[in-house]
């Protein structure tokens, strides 16, 4: 048996983040930075193997994140995936990384998958509409964080260092089936340039801007072969490949009429013999078409690329920020997506790992998550914040709306507020942190206080 | 006692038939089966002892039928309350004479409901037609026990026997359907009394259908109307009484070879402490041959058949079938009683629940060219007869190039089973047309035809090329044909109508503008798909001159028309049009005023099915898709209708058009009338699908 449904998938994990400078390093690369106390990649590689999709292509940027990633995967999924881990060089854009893998793609459609997703939506629900659309492109929203966004940073309290996150521009039709057009709030200065050609096509389109794409695309793997080759000049998939297909499409249409008046009698309906496609619309049009021109609603046939949206019971969100990161795993621990780690959570609305060592009189409130090995000194108190493996902290500890990663030292009287705390970390006495990221291995002096600062170790020069 | 009987099985059709049987309304019902006052012996009516002689179509036999309950004890509102509809609610004149024998001929719906099912061989129903003129046909229908089971309602015996010499011929049916849940644990029997009082003396007994559900009920109802088909083949049967009882056991032992046979072949049946035999006194000169060539032609015909369609009233087979399916299937709330037996299912819940299984891995996990071609059914993106057709037989291509047998397997069976259970999840996804039912079995037909000796990669091949060929001669060729006939029919001047939107009339219409044929076009929609827009729109483009109305508005519109140009998902061997509903409804005022009807159809769509309402055999469309009424917002009083348990929302998807409206039918093969129908079925089909 080949891949399943003639669908191949393609995980870009991506390598080292500026957006997440601290957090990332050369030992953590943004797949193996802890979500739950999990690494991003795992929540994804966990929904496609729920979804059944076990061959897959796992992209990394950089050879010894590669590696790492590597070794991780063997190691975590020995046995239930079959991964190949690609490498590529680092400081490419997605489309060129997409690019390399291009040779390895051989069945009929390409889900691309963003690394960082931590989301549970159906899969098959994405590439059924894909599929059902007979679609080039089909595109994955949800609707976008900007509530629990604007949640969060009320409760982390104000933090004006942070960008807000990134709207994205959407366009639909009126049907929510067919992207018209998409890009990201940045990218839009003032006005967004929308083809007069398209609107004539579909009437009316609606503008969303409460909706994010999700990075997750499923490709008709002929077109994006055609179309990666053609142009070289395409990066990045987000902000190069998305929009020129969706811009091409009502070209394509037309195209694509042209072709149904024309070959529309007596075109055999031999695909075989006619051996490759000669230009990538001919593929798509299905061959009934050819033969019964205008069977099909003519909208059908122009639009070729379509969306999928997530629905609202499902959580889709990604980690691109420190904010996001922040974020999600709070929203873990808050419970709701306690059921996408796996983790059974205690009466008290907390997991704490068996083997972790608690002091007597420390608390351990609920959504809060403290890993193996840990162990927590005495009077601490631990709240809305996630404290990873093998960590040990000391006495009179306060945790508040953190993450603390693994293998990190707190020693007696610390607080630690609304920061990230990577592995290895030690902060000594009393120290004071809020709204900190610190990165891997820094050591935080005694009785010092930060506050909304980035920490990190010099990289070796 | 025969005559209570005979005028009870008389009307019980008739009143099941015409009414719409509401559950209130069958509350009272079950009791009137079983006239306890009844039991005893009744004068005997005029018509009893002898058999009710009636030439092949008649009509009066109507009123005999309905003089005669009235002597009858059983309670007297129910009939007179009854049997008026019965003729009331014929809605068509034509067809009444079809319908009164409806009533009358239930034994002979044995054999209907045979033909129907089995899409009859010509010949059978040719052997039917000459015993219809030498024999009288006498009907007591003593006892209508239906089964529930869907499948197995095909009559379990028919033996035709030649009674004495000279004399009319008779079939005699024993109707012997198991009920599968043993409701009705009883004998059924339609028995008809032949030759001359025969065994008036026949004891009284109360008959079996004792606690008749309303299941019963609508099942009578099919066995009615495949009594009506069998009267509008003309097939004249005689059925042969059964006596039952004492009288029965005697001569029981005497013929048990045919029913005997008759029953083992179907399957066991079950049968109750009593025993229903198939009895007249004289022994049946039993015309071997006939009896064997019937039974071939039987077989023939089941082997035929891709299944007996699923009756979905039917609570037991309906839950196994959800079992195997892979779609989750909801039933709708408030299914309209009188369609109860059509699949039905919410719309909503299919889709997700066939997404989430879209990477599911498991044997019974479809192509995935079925797969896709299943949710464009599901989600109405592919329409339209041919359309859907070729879309599945592409799929149906794409599957069979990727398949290889499995180990110790053969070609043949692995691969007949294979696309069994893809039909089955199309099916799942969208009732399939009959055209794609022809589709099917002529792909399987040709499956089975395959050398043993040949090659898998051979077979793939020869399997592909003939799937090409069937797209390519039966449909593309065809419409080019069928558009080439039509366009002499289209002059300077003309005012064409259509309905809806058919594919190959869209063809003819530019045709015959692209010919420089001065004409114009009044493309008559209808709701909720309005699928005349999308029409409209492409003729616009292409610059051809039209009006646009909805069916409401088609006898105005009707009005100058010159010519109807129609569309047909399949023609029926009666010359029934089965089309897109309001096709009949355009027919008719066409009709009334005057205009030729053409339907444009190709000979692919053609079924041996004889059908002459559009209940026992639709689709039902979602019926939401009533509630919302396209740009008008303020219209809402529909919403939650789900809710009142009052309020039957029907979305019916297709109609049937009596022969009698149409004036020609256009087919590849030339422009046919459409009682030349089974001729073509005859001459083009006598091998499947030559070609």
């Amino acid at each position: 048996m080949g891949p399943i449904m003639k669908f191949q998938v393609v995980v870009l994990a991506g390598g080292m983040s500026k957006k997440l400078f601290p957090l990332v390093s050369k030992d953590v690369p943004k797949a193996l930075l802890p979500v739950g106390n999990r690494p991003v990649l795992s929540y994804v590689l966990e929904l496609l193997e729920a979804n059944n999709l076990k061959d897959l292509i796992v992209v990394v940027a950089g050879e010894d994140a590669a590696v790492r990633v590597g070794g991780w995967i063997t190691e975590a999924y020995d046995g239930r995936l079959h991964v190949e881990v690609a490498a590529v060089s680092e400081d490419i854009g997605t489309a060129d990384a997409l690019r390399a893998v291009l040779h390895r793609l051989v069945v009929d459609d390409v889900l691309v998958v963003s690394g960082d997703i931590v989301s549970d939506v159906p899969l098959g629900a994405i590439a059924a509409a894909h599929r059902r659309k007979r679609a080039v492109l089909t595109a994955m929203l949800c609707s976008s964080p900007s509530a629990s966004t604007a949640e969060a940073i009320s409760s982390t309290g104000k933090d004006k260092a942070k960008k807000p996150s990134p709207i994205d521009i959407v366009g639909l039709d009126t049907s929510h089936q067919h992207l018209l057009f998409l890009a990201s709030g940045t990218q839009v200065d003032k006005d967004v340039k929308i083809r007069r050609s398209l609107i004539r096509v579909v009437d009316q389109m609606e503008i969303h801007m409460d909706l994010m794409d999700a990075h997750l695309y499923a490709f008709n793997r002929a077109i994006l072969q055609e179309v990666l080759e053609l142009c070289q000049g395409i990066k990045s998939i987000k902000q190069d490949l998305v929009p020129y297909l969706v811009r091409s499409q009502s070209k394509f249409g037309a195209i694509a009429s042209g072709d149904t008046q024309t070959e529309a009698v007596g075109k055999t309906p031999n695909k075989d013999d006619s051996g490759q496609p000669q230009t990538p619309m001919q593929d798509i049009v299905p061959l009934p078409q050819h033969i019964l021109p205008g069977v099909l609603h003519p909208a059908s046939l122009e639009l070729t690329c379509c969306v999928y949206i997530a629905s609202e019971g499902k959580y889709c969100s990604r980690v691109n920020s420190i904010q996001t990161y922040g974020d999600i795993n709070r929203d873990q621990v808050a419970g709701e997506l306690v059921f996408l780690t796996g983790y059974t959570v205690s009466n008290q609305n907390n997991v704490i790992h068996p083997t972790a060592e608690i002091g007597s009189k420390t608390t351990v409130g609920p959504q809060c998550m403290v890993g193996d090995g840990s162990k927590l000194g005495d009077k601490c108190s631990v709240k809305k914040s996630i404290v990873g493996r093998h960590c040990r902290i000391g006495s009179n500890v306060k945790i508040i709306n953190s993450v603390v990663m693994n293998h990190v030292t707190v020693e007696d009287g610390c607080l630690i507020q609304g920061s990230v705390i990577c592995s290895n970390v030690h902060l000594q006495e009393r120290a004071n942190l809020k709204d900190c990221q610190v990165g891997a291995g820094y050591i935080i002096t005694a009785n010092s206080e930060h506050k909304a600062e980035a920490l990190s170790k010099r990289e070796k020069s | 006692m025969e005559t209570r009987r005979g005028a009870r099985m008389v009307i019980d059709p008739k009143v099941r038939q015409v009414g719409f049987v509401t559950p209130g309304s069958e509350l009272g019902r079950p009791a009137a089966p079983e006239p306890p006052g009844a039991a005893a012996p009744v004068p005997v009516v005029a018509n009893s002892p002898s058999p009710v002689i009636i030439p092949l179509l008649l009509i009066p036999d109507t009123s005999s039928l309905r003089t005669t309950p009235l002597p009858v004890p059983s309670p007297p509102s129910r009939r007179v309350v009854a049997a008026p509809p019965a003729d009331d609610s014929m809605p068509l004149g034509s067809y009444n004479p079809s319908d009164a024998i409806l009533g009358s001929s239930q034994g002979s719906s044995e054999r209907t409901g045979n033909n129907d099912k089995h899409g009859s061989a010509p010949t059978d129903s040719l052997a039917d037609m000459s015993l219809s003129n030498a024999s009288t046909l006498a009907i007591r229908l003593e006892g209508l026990n239906v089964t529930n089971d869907g499948i197995s309602n095909v009559l379990s015996t028919s033996t035709v026997r030649s009674a004495v010499a000279a004399a009319p011929t008779s079939v005699e049916h024993a109707f012997q359907t198991s009920s599968g849940q043993g409701i009705i644990g009883s004998v059924p029997a339609v028995s008809v009394d032949m030759a001359a009082a025969a065994n008036p003396q026949a004891d009284p007994r109360p008959m079996p259908l004792k606690d008749r559900t309303s299941k019963a009920e609508r099942r009578a109802i099919q066995e009615a109307q495949r009594a009506a088909k069998a009267a509008a083949k003309g097939v004249g049967t005689d059925i042969a009484a059964i006596a039952d009882g004492n009288v029965a056991n005697e001569v029981k032992s005497s013929k048990p070879s045919s029913q005997k046979k008759g029953l083992s072949e179907k399957k066991p049946a079950v049968f109750s402490d009593k025993k229903p035999v198939v009895s007249s006194d004289k022994k049946p000169v039993v015309s071997s041959d006939k009896k064997s060539a019937e039974k071939a032609s039987e077989k023939d015909k089941r082997k035929d058949i891709p299944a007996p369609r699923m009756q979905f009233d039917d609570e037991q087979r309906v839950a196994k079938a959800k079992r195997r399916s892979l779609i989750e299937q909801t039933e709708a709330k408030n299914r309209v009683e009188l369609f109860r037996h059509l699949p039905q299912f919410l719309h909503g819940t299919q889709l997700p629940s066939l997404e989430s299984k879209f990477f599911h891995e498991d044997p019974l996990h479809p192509h995935p060219s079925v797969f896709q071609v299943g949710l464009q059914y599901l989600t109405r993106e592919i329409v339209g007869g041919n359309a859907r057709c070729i879309a599945m037989l592409m799929a149906f291509r794409d599957m069979i190039n990727d398949y290889s047998t499995p180990m110790e397997k053969t070609l043949v069976r692995d691969l007949t089973a294979k696309i069994n259970s893809h039909v089955s999840f199309l099916i799942t996804c969208r009732p399939i047309s009959i055209s794609m039912g022809n589709a099917i079995k002529f792909l399987k037909t040709r499956i089975a035809s395959l050398p043993v000796t040949v090659s898998e990669f051979e077979a793939k091949h020869s399997l592909i090329l003939e799937i090409d060929r069937f797209i390519q001669e039966k449909i593309v060729f065809a419409d080019n044909e069928i558009v080439k006939h039509a366009v002499t029919k289209i002059r300077d001047g003309d005012v064409l109508l259509t309905h809806g939107s058919s594919c190959v009339v869209e063809m003819i219409l530019v045709r015959a503008f692209e010919l420089g044929k001065k004409f114009q076009v009044v493309v008559i929609d209808s709701r909720p798909r309005l699928e005349g827009k999308g029409l409209l729109r492409r003729l616009l483009g292409k610059g051809l001159h039209c009006t646009y109305t909805h069916i409401n508005a088609a006898s105005y519109a009707m009005q100058g028309v010159t010519r109807v140009f129609l569309g047909a998902a399949s023609v029926l061997s009666n010359g029934t049009v089965y089309s897109r509903v309001g096709t009949a409804c355009v027919a008719m005022v066409a009709h009334a005023l005057g205009v030729p009807v053409m339907i444009c159809c190709e000979t692919y769509k053609f079924h041996e099915r004889v059908q002459l309402d559009s209940i026992c055999s639709n689709e039902l469309g979602d019926p939401d898709a009533l509630v919302e009424v396209h740009g008008r917002k303020d219209v809402y009083s529909l919403r939650g209708w789900a809710d009142s348990k009052h309020l039957h929302v029907l979305n019916l998807m297709y109609d049937a058009t009596p022969a009698d409206y149409v004036s020609m039918i256009i087919t590849e093969l030339g422009m046919v009338p459409p009682t030349s129908v089974p001729v073509i079925l005859r001459e083009y089909r006598k091998v499947p699908y030559v070609m």
